[in-house]
């Protein structure tokens, strides 16, 4: 359904994107929202999980992914933790400052194949939800295509949460929509759970009626996978993300190259039996 | 099939450089390498270029778009002009054809490099039938027959001559272009010399370099081989083996910052380097064994598992030569292949 194929002669060639907004999420994490400059437009379309290639000319680029849905037709998000020049930089911006942006970049969730009719497990840690939120969006525009819909998401403290507001106002009252948080350490104030979402994710005892989506640090990643094993998962019905360095976005430059995968452009998204095929490298 | 005498090879050098780039191996005292050719110049044909010809198509440093900004701080990008003058590539050997093969594979696949499609569209490939093999070639590995070079234009020197053949309808286009310096030839004219080149080539060192044991699906196997911490100890991770290398196509992306605005480039990198993989927040390859191994594991084995069992290796022995710690894809394939 999304076949945006990246016009030839643009293939490396950034649009020009303006802030116009800018949300601080946590003390390291912000969400920009950018239109075209040209046009006002959203640049180009996408799907949930693919990634665009972030820039301010003369700092350098870097790969994010598209925390806006697709349904969003008004701008494109991309929430951004500080952690480099580039990312340090970008949180110094404003309203009305311009980045470059270009895209989109890699394989979907598969949204309207595989998780079409399935109950949807989404597991996310920390940043690791930004990806995720743009599935989770698309599934609520869309809510008649899936079942049952839980969202565990878990930070250190409670002011590391992402999207908290988003999740807890507007996620949490949907019909047919869960949505369980938790913190790693006891926080005076906190009344939810505390844990780390592995322990969290056996405690809520899940049935495995569901498709499961992991996103989140490499460790909590394995441990959640193996948790879902426990429970009676099977890797064909698991989902997650790779990052590795990526520079062209489009398969040429070998820099996300891991077996005979590319990441940027056969990922980001695998299922977790693929996975299983590449070399322990990521 | 065509042919020109030697000695009239000027005449033809500047009735091509009238209209066109030609680029030609040249011996600049340091080394033997392409250059364009200049009235004067006297290209050498029987030494192997230390650098390939993929220079001409992926040159080592391109600048892909400049930024500027105006008075409101609005970014303005300008485009770089793509290619457009035709230019023709003298004397690549067979191996460096077949390279160029691989180099299309990843850079004209969807979606399609434009910088390289400009220069493939706009190049001619005279390519060169070897008469000295090197003691370091090993193309015979990969199926490659250095007596009988593809590309545009085949061209065999032998004796007084330079016999011509065009390969493909450019090529044809190319010869009749040039066609008042030419004379009719036989086919059977380089015959000897094809045949005294394949002779030479079963007496070479690495002749009997076979590729057992490695190809398409074998990731799981090898990439675990215990020899790979042997073999990348001594591996300083120069990279000259992926700047020599006529298919290493890895490339980094920049920015100049500059007086008049930045400018974004690109510029060969390689996967043996440290800071390869690196991230703000974190490297996936840490150990210059992951790296070494990732080299000749895309040659090897990603590749062909990509590409219909194609190697991304076509024997040229450039890596052979220049290592300065005398390591190379012939030891790796050597000491992991199923000949052992
Ligand atoms: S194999 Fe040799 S040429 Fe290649 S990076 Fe290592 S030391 Fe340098
Ligand atoms: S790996 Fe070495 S021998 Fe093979 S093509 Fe590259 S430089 Fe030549
Ligand atoms: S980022 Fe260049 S090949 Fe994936």
């Amino acid at each position: 359904m999304c076949d945006n194929k990246i016009s030839t002669n643009e293939a490396l060639i950034p649009h020009v994107a303006k802030i116009i907004n800018v949300r601080t999420q946590t003390h390291d994490v912000k969400t920009f929202a950018v239109v075209s400059s040209v046009d006002g437009g959203v640049m180009f379309d996408h799907m949930p999980g693919q990634c665009a290639m972030v820039s301010i000319p003369g700092v350098g680029e870097a790969m994010f992914s598209i925390t806006s849905s697709p349904t969003n037709t008004a701008f494109k998000e991309f929430s951004v933790k500080r952690c480099g020049i580039l990312t340090e930089i970008l949180h110094g911006l404003e309203e009305g400052d311009e980045i470059t942006v270009r895209g989109p970049y890699g394989k979907q969730f598969p949204v309207e194949t595989d998780f079409k009719g399935e109950n949807l497990l989404f597991i996310a840690g920390g940043i690791g939800i930004a990806p995720l939120r743009s599935v989770i969006n698309y599934a609520r525009a869309n809510r008649d295509n899936y079942g049952q819909i839980d969202v565990l998401y878990g930070a250190r403290s409670s002011s590391d949460l992402v999207e908290y507001e988003e999740m807890t106002k507007e996620w949490a009252n949907d019909k047919n929509f869960n949505v369980h948080v938790t913190i790693d350490r006891a926080e005076e104030g906190w009344e939810g759970n505390v844990g780390f979402v592995p322990t969290y994710l056996k405690e809520l005892a899940f049935d495995n009626n569901r498709t499961a989506v992991i996103c989140g640090p490499p460790i909590m990643i394995k441990f959640v996978l193996g948790g879902l094993i426990e429970m009676g998962f099977n890797k064909t019905q698991v989902y997650t993300t790779l990052e590795l360095k990526m520079k062209c976005g489009i398969g040429k430059c070998g820099r996300c190259n891991i077996g005979s995968k590319y990441v940027c452009k056969d990922g980001p998204v695998f299922r977790c039996d693929e996975i299983d095929e590449l070399p322990n490298e990521y | 099939m065509k042919k020109i005498a030697l000695a009239n090879m000027n005449a033809l050098y500047e009735a091509i450089a009238k209209d066109m780039n030609l680029y030609v191996p040249i011996d600049n005292k340091a080394s033997v390498n392409y250059a364009e050719w200049k009235q004067g110049d006297t290209p050498v044909f029987d030494k192997m270029t230390v650098r390939s010809a993929k220079d001409a198509f992926f040159p080592q440093c391109e600048n892909m778009s400049t930024f500027s900004r105006d008075d409101d701080n609005r970014i303005i990008i300008d485009k770089i002009k793509l290619t457009e003058k035709d230019f023709v590539v003298m004397g690549i050997r067979a191996c460096d054809v077949k390279a160029v093969a691989v180099l299309d594979k990843v850079f004209l696949s969807e979606p399609v490099d434009t910088f390289y499609k400009a220069r493939r569209d706009h190049s001619i490939l005279v390519s060169l039938s070897c008469s000295r093999p090197e003691e370091t070639c090993f193309c015979s590995t990969f199926g490659i027959d250095p007596a009988e070079p593809k590309g545009d234009v085949a061209m065999y020197i032998v004796g007084d001559y330079a016999y011509f053949n065009a390969c493909t309808d450019k090529g044809e286009k190319f010869l009749n272009g040039v066609s008042g310096l030419l004379e009719n030839a036989n086919d059977t004219d380089v015959d000897a010399a094809k045949a005294a080149t394949r002779e030479i080539m079963t007496k070479l060192p690495l002749h009997d370099v076979t590729t057992d044991g490695w190809g398409a699906g074998v990731l799981e196997e090898m990439f675990n081989r215990p020899e790979w911490e042997e073999l990348s100890s001594s591996c300083i991770g120069c990279g000259t083996c992926t700047y020599v290398c006529p298919t290493c196509q890895c490339y980094d992306i920049r920015d100049y910052n500059g007086s008049n605005g930045v400018t974004r480039y690109r510029c060969w990198d390689s996967c043996m380097k440290s800071d390869f993989t690196m991230m703000a927040h974190g490297n996936n390859r840490t150990t210059q064994l992951q790296r070494f191994r990732q080299r000749f594991m895309h040659k090897l084995v990603y590749s062909p598992t990509n590409n219909d069992g194609e190697f991304s290796c076509v024997g040229c022995g450039r890596c052979v030569a220049k290592c300065p710690v005398s390591m190379n894809i012939v030891k790796v394939i050597k000491t992991m292949g199923g000949k052992k």
